[in-house]
């Protein structure tokens, strides 16, 4: 059997131009990464890995570290919490209702289909226990369901809240539960009209006071037109006694997963740029997110270079725009973020785990896996050092996507594994 | 003496079958519709206008790829081999080409289909309008497609 490694549907190589060659010599990560000439052939480089299952494979962790998987066949593992006692709740389901406004969204999401799971969408949460603290999570068991694609999660006191595509619900939690005991409470409407990026990530400040909710463009650069964009590319503070709401940092196209930096108290953010300006544009990122900051969506990008696309222009926007803090590499699709806060040990001690997902928008694929960027006094301070890898096998198929990377105090990473539908638990040998 | 005149060797009357005359014809407000959709776009930077274009030039492709089999059927019978007819393939390809390349264009996000996606749409709705009074011309209607 000689079925191609990678799924190349649209590649036609002579009308675009080169790419991956010349990867060697750009700077990828980091603060200042290359920002080669924006180009774009007649065709989208689409390349999607094609899926096959682990089989016996396991992810590759470093040295020192095992890794198991603590819960299979899942309904869509985006994103987990880990509960005071121990257990994980795990937020499964597939959002978004865009419709097909040109011929090309009708192709492009055909093609880009298959390289997900082809599981239905959970709408639920799932509980997993480890009763005896033995790495294995032999009770699992559904918290809650009839959700609307929920992602974001955040436990503060009694209080769980969970972010579904179209609200921010409110249940409550007492220690030990292992089944919502009623229907939760709308706390607030989350903007949701159309949700081309439908994720809604969220974590909450240290004093429990507000929370910070992720809202994704309502397209990759305008196409959907400005209208659409209305509440969108930004990140909403919410309140939690009241559920007012006041629109954070805006300019962050799709802002896919938040966390508190536990020294600092400031809010990180990873971003996942905009497409189809070429294999090395725009580098996704990990920043600081400043109160009030712009961040460039959809005018320019990394900073302030014009992204031409956008009609009309508004350069007193492009001035205004924050360049990012971190580059982690185009099109890789970070969609998960924690800090490490000295629970896994060793070199992995202090800095940021970050989930990602994978490219589509790119001949040599980017991403699919979870990297680690070592911080120094709450700012980056290195290249990403890869954590979990294998998630390509050696034919170039995808055996897994990570997506949600949580930090176990006990001292571990909780990977949620959307493709294989997988729990990974990555722990610090002893 | 009266002398019979065989019309057919005077001026190249072909065959224009109503399917074919219909496919052909359908190019040209789908072909123009798309051209003045991209104009609405340039000057207003509302998007719907440049999603219509979008389906515009699709389905002219695809009125033009209809209506390009049966002018390449058309090559093999007898009347085919004027130059008018083989001059009326050679357009339509052309538009159909052009199209494709029209369409490809069109799938940019926003402002990356300006300006190119107008000037094509302006050359393909004049070669589509060409082609069309090119086999219009040397019809003869009814008959076999």
């Amino acid at each position: 059997m000689t079925r191609p490694g990678l799924l190349s549907v649209l590649t036609l190589s002579i009308l675009l131009t080169a790419c991956g060659a010349d990867d060697d010599a750009m700077v990828l990560y980091g603060p200042d990464p290359t920002l080669p000439e924006p180009s774009r052939g007649l065709l989208p480089n689409m390349t999607i890995a094609k899926p096959t299952g682990w089989g016996d494979e396991l992810p590759t962790v470093p040295e020192g570290y095992s890794v198991s998987a603590i819960a299979t066949d899942l309904l869509i593992p985006r994103q987990t919490l880990v509960l005071p006692n121990g257990d994980i709740l795990v937020a499964e389901g597939r959002g978004g209702n865009a419709s097909a406004l040109r011929p090309k969204h009708v192709i492009a999401g055909y093609i880009k289909a298959q390289g997900n799971t082809s599981v239905k969408s959970g709408n639920r949460l799932t509980l997993l226990r480890d009763s005896d603290g033995d790495g294995t999570y032999e009770q699992q068991g559904i918290f809650a369901e009839d959700l609307n694609a929920p992602y974001g999660l955040a436990l503060i006191g009694d209080d769980l809240y969970v972010a579904n595509q179209d609200a921010l619900v409110r249940f409550d939690y007492e220690e030990g539960q292992t089944r919502a005991s009623a229907a939760p409470e709308t706390l607030t409407e989350l903007p949701s009209a159309i949700n081309h990026h439908w994720t809604k990530a969220m974590t909450a400040s240290e004093d429990g006071d507000y929370l910070y909710v992720g809202i994704g463009s309502n397209s990759n650069i305008t196409e959907r037109g400005m209208e659409a964009e209305v509440d969108r590319a930004v990140i909403w503070q919410v309140q939690t006694d009241t559920g007012a709401h006041k629109t954070y940092a805006s300019g962050v196209r799709n802002p896919t997963a938040l966390a508190m930096h536990p020294d600092t108290g400031s809010l990180w953010a990873v971003v996942n740029e905009r497409d189809e300006l070429g294999p090395n544009l725009t580098p996704d990122y990990l920043t600081s997110v400043r109160e009030g900051g712009f961040y460039g969506w959809p005018y320019s990008y990394w900073g302030q270079n014009v992204d031409h696309r956008v009609r009309p222009q508004d350069p007193d926007k492009v001035a205004a725009s924050i360049t990012p803090d971190y580059s982690l590499g185009s099109h890789v699709a970070p969609l998960g973020v924690d800090f490490a806060d000295g629970k896994l040990g060793g070199a992995f001690a202090d800095g940021a785990f970050v989930g990602q997902h994978g490219s589509w928008n790119r001949k040599d694929l980017a991403g699919y896996k979870v990297v680690f960027i070592p911080f120094n006094d709450g700012q980056p301070a290195g290249d990403p050092v890869d954590f979990a890898t294998g998630f390509i096998d050696d034919e170039g198929k995808a055996r897994g996507r990570p997506v949600g990377v949580t930090v176990d105090p006990e001292g571990a990473l909780i990977i949620a594994d959307d493709l294989s539908n997988t729990i990974w638990r990555v722990t610090q040998e002893r | 003496m009266t002398a019979t005149v065989d019309r057919s060797h005077q001026t190249p009357q072909m065959t224009l079958s109503p399917l074919h005359a219909v496919l052909l014809a359908g190019t040209i407000p789908l072909f123009l519709g798309a051209l003045l959709s991209d104009i609405a776009y340039f000057q207003t930077y509302q998007i719907q206008w440049v999603n219509f274009s979008s389906w515009l030039v699709a389905g002219g492709l695809v009125f033009t790829a209809l209506a390009l089999l049966c002018g390449i059927s058309g090559l093999f019978r007898a009347e085919g081999h004027s130059g008018r007819s083989k001059l009326y393939v050679v357009l339509l390809l052309l538009t159909w080409v052009l199209g494709f390349i029209n369409s490809l264009v069109h799938a940019r996000d926003a402002w990356a289909t300006m300006p190119s996606g107008l000037i094509l749409s302006v050359i393909v709705a004049l070669l589509a309008s060409i082609a069309t009074a090119v086999r219009f011309s040397a019809r003869r209607t009814g008959g076999a497609l």
